[in-house]
């Protein structure tokens, strides 16, 4: 397509490089330097999207990140299409396939635009008022079609091509925003050596600056300083610029997150490359110099393509070459309109203005319109066109007087200006307080609460010369020097407007459609029907209306609701006030907030010093809390099942080897450590010798099991303790918590050896004769180490702390290397083992042993409401201590009652039956819903050396139902059970002293 | 009250709708109120409503300190289900969810319950068992929740990565098809509207900053930043703030407060159809009716009052749900934000009388009340004004951390809302 609108010279654009992409895939064509907004409109393109709810023609607004019509779904190719980018923020690059959204057929025929012609019906919360019958038609009729209507663009449905980094930064200064202020800020800053950090949003740095073309400081053209400003500030090494890089978020402790647009300017990015950069930087301290908004008017159509905001047709004029239109007419309450109409002159524009101050009001900016007729003391009411603009209908006002006749002034682009609005967000969201000023008509930065300093327009200063001194002044004073300097800037700045709300109009109020929120298509109509309503506060108001909760956040909209608010309630701004700005400043993509953590790195595997020997021994793993452990070994042809059974038997009869390493292990230290494990657990320790082992469970404060493990003491002062493999960390963050503010008396110390530590498990009838050859220092002998005891010596000629421990019921060890070495042991036992036919088992494998032995496991048995009474373990809670923790909490009434859920054993009654995990129990199958339920299955296996299934169950009173017959749920219905004690191996613990229980035992 | 239909918007369609009334007064407070509530949340304004509807007590104020709706009411994920394990609390959302079938008729305000059906993750044997558990407690409980595989959980809702090498596959899922979601403002609006036409005065921009006592102990009345207003019974429903206003009685609460999070991204076309949950790796999404993606997140380490949190634990919400739907990580946070919820150490609320006479309380919600909105308010409503709580609430007493007849149904689950 011709650039038909692009003006013959100017502008910043690379002339000598030409590009070209596709909008709704006609070619469009620009320079670099260009954003997809500016090609599209030097290409006379004005129609570019529709509204959200109305579907009403949209044209481009801004030129920056306040735009809230021209959004676009881009694709950049496959995995890499997304929808709702602003393409006044878009940097044209050649092959970008761009296309508007929120139409059907197409952007031109629209048929979703009868809702603009439904839209006295469609007013402010229309939908809260009806759709309510008939009542089943909410979910399957009105609410689809509602869903169908929202939203705008498409969401992606493949998975992203494109990576995201995080990057951690450190500065003395943090500045954001590269225009005059904060270029001043960062000279100042950077002056004496300090690290500063320049971050601004657009592609280049230079902020209003890039669009002036008269002005100039200290001498020199606008351009010229701001090219000087950057290249003395690439020169320090003590400064970084990051340009596309948006401040999107402040928060506590001076934390504030830039993202960074690293490769989507890039027509071919080096694949290396993240497509974004979250930077998390921690200033001392931050410059905020984020410039201002400028507000539109609202007046009737004030939204058809081809009205934009004066300083956004100043800018395409100045920065990109391109005339948004060839007559334009500049509509406007204040002064800076002035200086924008006059550049539109200069690039050989028709230009017409049109004030509502009356002639009287108008200041020293009537100088800038030298030879442009001025309608001042005029209204616009209304605009022609359809899909493009035509002309606005203005007409003469006078207060009090009202409008007069009214005349439509030709025209193909409208610059309005409705005054100005700094941009205090990244302040609101650093929790400074907001103050009012009157003079301004805006709120500015009031009382600080983090270590930031706001300068020139987001402070509202206007003015250059002024807004370059207040930006030093703040550079310097962020650096700890406060040093001020003076810039003579020329012409003087065209500043004051006079508020105004929505335009005076002859037409009837009722009946006006005057566009606050373009986005969301809230008219000043709308807020008065929230008023009429009731709703007055203004976040009632936002609420209600959707003002100001488009993707755009409201920049061009919330002040023009509060505004239109405070004066149908007749109370001033700040008693309205004004809603709290949060974090994203604009939309940041959930990419750069993850970064890499996708995948593996979403969370990290934890794997044990002995995975790769299961990996390589065909080992199917499951996932541990965040560790990945070896559930089964299957072999050839066998089947989960199968191989649990195969291991379970190996481990009875003979001996099982199995990787324990991920249980973990606490290092407990000090001359106190006996008195604080004493006071940790409910049992008892003081007396415990050295050498041996004790089973210890642990309570919260509420008195109910939270973790369990078998403690060892080595010394007098020192303790191994072991914990769950998913329970460590919250262990030892126990044991912290209460040495750090319970007992800071306490000498001890903490500390986690879960991973210095590997364990290796050795259980069966077989297990000490697989050991013995290995071990030196310690005699194995059944008197000199029994069962609960631990000795320190050697395996395989490394440091070895020996327990003797079962967790199958079988003669066991558990064999603690150092980590290095554990696969060395493993191999050596293994490699001897094959003459007793030595097994790897699982995960499940030892789920299944436990379970035949009727030992818990904790947060499978346990769930955060079970004590040790419950579990028939009362006989551990010490009754002489005279504190531990959670004491205080069992000898509530409730602790006591008879009813409570106790463990039991079931036995499927038709020996068949493996119950489901989480089944729940009753004693009548028959009663009526909501029935009365006894409890639950907490384990359930077909026991391989039993030959039936096996359950353990928590139920009311269990302990006084030994031999009831009960009922459990099944995927179809109930099936029926009998409670038996919760121990289905060796009730009396003879195995684990090699004692064989044969018969107790099937194949 | 003018009721809202299609008739009554196409009339006044036709005016310029310049005929709708105020959806509630804007009194000044009275000197006295038969009772008053203190918090204009859903539960506050749902309580007054029916102690006005169903007690004819019409005499009645809810003060708020801010607007109404402007706490955890107007901030939450609006998650709604009753799939909880304990008969105690199955018997209290039930009630809520039945009541919410039928709330935009009951208030003549459309609130937009959608029964898209919740879904609940599975990512490891644990969850499995927990789950099953749930399942099979509800069916026995008669409230619906069914157990799928992962296959059916896809079919339900297609935007889910059920492949076995994400980090945390999915081994199954529970749904309850009646879960889903309503509009928050809505419920706020629409019972501050049914209140205030049965007579409630609701009364914004009025802090309580003292709860007074007379001789025997029993209360009198509040002091506002509007004055003095004097009543004989009053019912706390100041959800993250409760322990502040009991204090004022001189009650302390076996509470914490922490800083909850959640965040939406832009609005695009339908891509989600149900409500997910993944309590194992932290992250709760649906799409909002107008076509925001919304995404809880969880509450920050530290008890606070403030409700700004810190980037590190959305940015964990978001890891998971990327983790779920790859294809999101190009969508756009477009708002977060955060608010405080009031955590009691059985995760269960507290609802019914204290040790103050006159004095009653609805809090301890924490992650989760919006659901139990209707069913909380009509309950609070029965206790307050028969001065005994209804069966329904009667076994979420402020005692039961005393007596440890505790209803834990995080310990059971880990679930969050
Ligand atoms: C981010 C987030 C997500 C959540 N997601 C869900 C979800 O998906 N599903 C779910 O079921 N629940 C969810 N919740 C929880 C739910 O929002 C709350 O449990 C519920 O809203 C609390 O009840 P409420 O609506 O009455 O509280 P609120 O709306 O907080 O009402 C309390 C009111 O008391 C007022 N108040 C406080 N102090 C005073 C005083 N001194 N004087 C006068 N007034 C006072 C406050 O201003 C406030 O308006 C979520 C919460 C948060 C923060």
């Amino acid at each position: 397509m011709a650039q038909s609108n692009r003006l013959p010279s100017g502008g910043r654009i690379d002339r000598a490089k030409p590009l070209a992409f596709t909008f709704n895939g006609k070619s469009v064509d620009g320079f670099a330097g260009d954003t997809v907004a500016s090609a599209l409109l030097a290409n006379g393109i004005r129609l570019v999207g529709r509204s959200f709810k109305y579907h009403r023609p949209r044209g481009i607004l801004t030129h920056g990140s306040d735009e809230p019509n021209a959004l676009l779904k881009v694709d950049r190719g496959p995995g890499r299409a997304d929808p709702n980018n602003r393409a006044t923020v878009i940097e044209a690059v050649g092959g970008l396939k761009l296309s508007s959204q929120n139409h059907w057929p197409s952007l031109e025929h629209d048929i979703g635009a009868v809702n603009d012609r439904l839209s006295p019906v469609l007013v402010a919360g229309f939908y809260y008022k009806t759709f309510m019958w008939p009542r089943s038609f909410w979910d399957k009729l009105y609410e689809p079609k509602i869903r169908a209507a929202a939203g705008l663009g498409v969401a992606p449905d493949v998975p992203d091509a494109d990576r995201y980094v995080h990057r951690n930064a450190h500065c003395d200064v943090l500045v954001v925003g590269a225009g005059p202020a904060g270029l001043a800020a960062a000279l100042a800053a950077s002056e004496n050596g300090r690290r500063v950090i320049l971050a601004d949003e657009q592609a280049e740095m230079g902020g209003s600056l890039l669009a002036e073309r008269t002005a100039t400081i200290d001498g020199v053209s606008a351009a010229q300083w701001v090219a000087h400003a950057l290249t003395t500030l690439a020169g320090r090494a003590n400064v970084t610029l990051l340009p596309r890089t948006t401040a999107f978020g402040y928060y506590n402790h001076n934390h504030v997150v830039l993202t960074e647009r690293v490769t989507d300017h890039l027509e071919r990015p080096d694949p290396k490359l993240p497509r974004e950069r979250l930077w998390q930087v921690r200033p001392a301290e931050v410059v905020i110099a984020t410039g201002a908004h400028e507000r539109p008017l609202s007046f009737a159509d004030n939204d058809r393509p081809g009205i934009m905001l004066a300083e956004s047709v100043r800018t395409y004029i100045n920065r990109y070459g391109v005339a948004p239109g060839r007559r334009i007419v500049f509509a406007t309450n204040g002064a800076s309109a002035y200086a924008a109409a006059a550049d539109a002159k200069a690039a050989g524009l028709d230009v017409t203005i049109v004030d509502t101050r009356p002639e009287s009001a108008i200041g020293p900016e009537k100088a800038l319109a030298a030879g442009i007729e001025i309608l001042a003391g005029h209204t616009v009411v209304g605009s022609t066109g359809g899909k493009g603009l035509t002309g606005l209908i203005v007409a003469p006002f006078t207060a009090g007087k009202g409008v007069g006749a009214r005349r439509t002034l030709p025209c193909d682009c409208a610059g309005i200006s409705g005054g100005w609005t700094p941009s205090v967000h990244l302040f609101s969201q650093s929790r400074g307080k907001l103050i009012f000023r009157a003079d301004i008509d805006a709120f500015v930065p009031g009382i600080s609460v983090q270590k930031e300093r706001s300068a020139g327009a987001c402070k509202g200063t206007y003015g250059l010369s002024a807004i370059l001194a207040e930006g030093w002044a703040a550079g310097s004073g962020a650096a700890g020097a406060d040093g001020s300097r003076l810039f003579a800037a020329a012409p003087a700045t065209p500043t004051g407007f006079a508020p105004a709300r929505v335009l005076p109009t002859d037409d009837d109020p009722k009946k006006v459609r005057a566009f606050l929120d373009f986005q969301n298509d809230v008219t000043a109509k709308d807020i008065r029907l929230a008023v009429r309503e009731g709703f007055e506060s203004v976040e009632h108001v936002k609420r209600y209306t959707t003002n100001g909760m488009a993707s755009d956040q409201g920049k061009t909209s919330n002040m023009a609701a509060l505004g239109l608010l405070s004066e149908i309630l007749e109370k001033p701004i700040p008693q309205v006030g004004t809603t709290t700005f949060r974090p994203p400043y604009t939309p940041v993509t959930f990419g750069a907030i993850i970064g890499s953590a996708r995948g593996q790195l979403f969370d990290p595997i934890r794997t044990a010093p002995l995975h790769e020997w299961a990996v390589e021994h065909g080992a199917k793993f499951e996932n541990v809390s965040l560790w990945r452990r070896a559930w089964y070994f299957p072999k050839a042809g066998e089947d989960m099942h199968a191989a649990v059974a195969r291991e379970c038997k190996a481990v009875r009869e003979s001996v099982g080897i199995f990787d324990a390493s991920t249980l973990g292990k606490i290092e407990v230290k000090g001359p106190d450590a006996a008195e604080f494990l004493n006071r940790i657990y409910p049992n008892a320790w003081l007396k415990l010798e050295p050498g041996k082992c004790r089973y210890g469970l642990m309570l919260k404060e509420d008195g109910f099991i939270f973790d369990d493990g078998v403690v060892a003491r080595l010394a007098p002062d020192l303790f191994h303790v072991t914990t769950t493999t998913g329970g460590a960390p919250r262990v030892l963050a126990h044991m912290e918590d209460y040495l750090q503010t319970e007992w800071p008396d306490l000498n001890v110390f903490a500390t986690s050896t879960t991973e210095e530590w590997a364990v290796i498990a050795l259980q069966g009838p077989k297990a000490r004769d697989v050991l013995q050859p290995f071990v030196t220092g310690i005699d194995l002998a059944g008197e000199a180490f029994p069962h609960m005891a631990v000795r320190v010596g050697e395996i395989c000629g490394v440091p070895t702390r020996l327990m003797r421990v079962s967790f199958t019921g079988e003669m066991g060890f558990e064999i603690n290397v150092p980590a290095d070495h554990a696969r060395a042991v493993w191999e050596a036992l293994y490699d001897y083992g094959q003459r007793f036919g030595i097994t790897p088992y699982g995960t499940e494998a030892m789920h299944v042993l436990r379970a035949e032995r009727g030992f818990i496991i904790v947060g499978q048995e346990t769930d955060g409401t079970v004590t040790p009474e419950d579990l028939g373990l009362g006989g551990m809670v010490s009754k002489v201590k005279r504190d531990f923790v959670g004491k205080r909490s069992l000898a509530r009434p409730d602790m006591a009652l008879a009813d409570r859920k106790q463990l039991v054993g079931l036995a499927s009654l038709d020996g068949r039956t493996v119950l489901d995990e989480g089944a729940q129990i009753v004693a009548d199958p028959a009663q009526a819903v909501p029935m009365t339920m006894l409890g639950h299955v907490t384990s359930s296996y077909l026991s391989p050396s039993l030959g039936h299934p096996i359950a353990l169950a928590l139920v009311a009173g269990g302990r006084t139902r030994m031999g009831e017959t009960l009922h459990v749920t099944t995927p179809a219905g109930f099936t029926t059970v009998k409670v038996t004690a919760p121990v289905f191996v060796d009730p009396e613990g003879k195995r684990v002293n090699g004692v064989q229980t044969e018969g107790a035992l099937h194949a | 009250m003018r009721r809202f239909s299609i008739s009554s918007l196409l009339t006044e369609a036709l005016n310029g709708h310049q005929g709708w009334e105020r959806q509630w007064r804007n009194p000044t407070p009275k000197a006295a109120y038969d009772a008053i509530i203190i918090g204009g949340g859903g539960h506050g304004l749902g309580a007054a409503y029916y102690l006005a509807k169903e007690h004819g007590l019409t005499n009645i104020a809810v003060l708020e300190k801010g607007w109404i709706g402007g706490g955890n009411a107007g901030r939450n994920t609006t998650i709604i289900r009753s799939n909880y394990l304990y008969d105690e609390s199955a018997a209290l959302f039930e009630h809520a969810v039945k009541l919410w079938e039928g709330l935009s008729q009951e208030l003549n305000y459309n609130v937009m319950f959608s029964q898209r059906g919740v879904l609940m993750l599975a990512h490891n044997v644990h969850d499995v068992q927990s789950f099953k558990r749930h399942v099979y407690s509800n069916r026995l409980n008669g409230i619906d929740n069914e157990w799928m595989t992962p296959e059916e959980a896809k079919d339900f809702c297609p935007p889910l990565n059920i492949s076995p090498d994400i980090r945390y596959p999915v081994m199954g899922a529970a749904l309850q098809r009646r879960g889903g979601t309503a509009r928050h403002d809505a419920v706020v609006w629409g019972y501050a509207r049914g209140a205030d036409a049965l007579g409630v005065d609701i009364i914004q921009n009025c802090e309580v900053i003292a709860i007074t006592r007379g001789p025997d102990g029993a209360v009198t009345g509040v002091e506002t930043s509007r004055g003095s207003i004097k009543t004989k019974k009053i019912g706390v429903s100041v959800a993250g703030h409760t322990s502040m206003v009991m204090g004022m009685a001189g009650v302390r609460m076996p509470l914490e407060s922490f800083p909850l999070q959640a965040l939406v991204s832009e609005p695009v076309k339908p891509c989600f159809p149900c409500v997910l949950m993944s309590n194992a790796v932290h992250a709760y999404i649906s799409q909002s009716d107008k076509g925001e993606l919304v995404i809880g997140a969880g509450t920050d380490q530290y008890v606070s009052y403030s409700q700004q949190g810190g980037l590190h634990i959305t940015t964990h919400t978001l890891d998971a749900i990327c983790e779920l739907f790859p294809q999101f990580t190009r969508m756009k946070m477009l708002r977060s934000w955060g608010g405080i919820v009031d955590v009691t150490p059985d995760r269960s609320p507290i609802v019914g009388k204290t040790p103050v006479k006159g004095l009653y309380v609805n809090c301890g919600w924490g992650t989760g009340g919006f659901k139990a909105t209707p069913g909380s308010a009509h309950v609070f409503a029965h206790t307050i004004a028969r001065d005994e709580p209804h069966p329904i609430n009667a076994p979420f007493t402020l005692d039961r951390f005393r007596t440890g007849r505790l209803i834990d149904e995080a310990a059971a689950a880990a679930v969050a809302h």
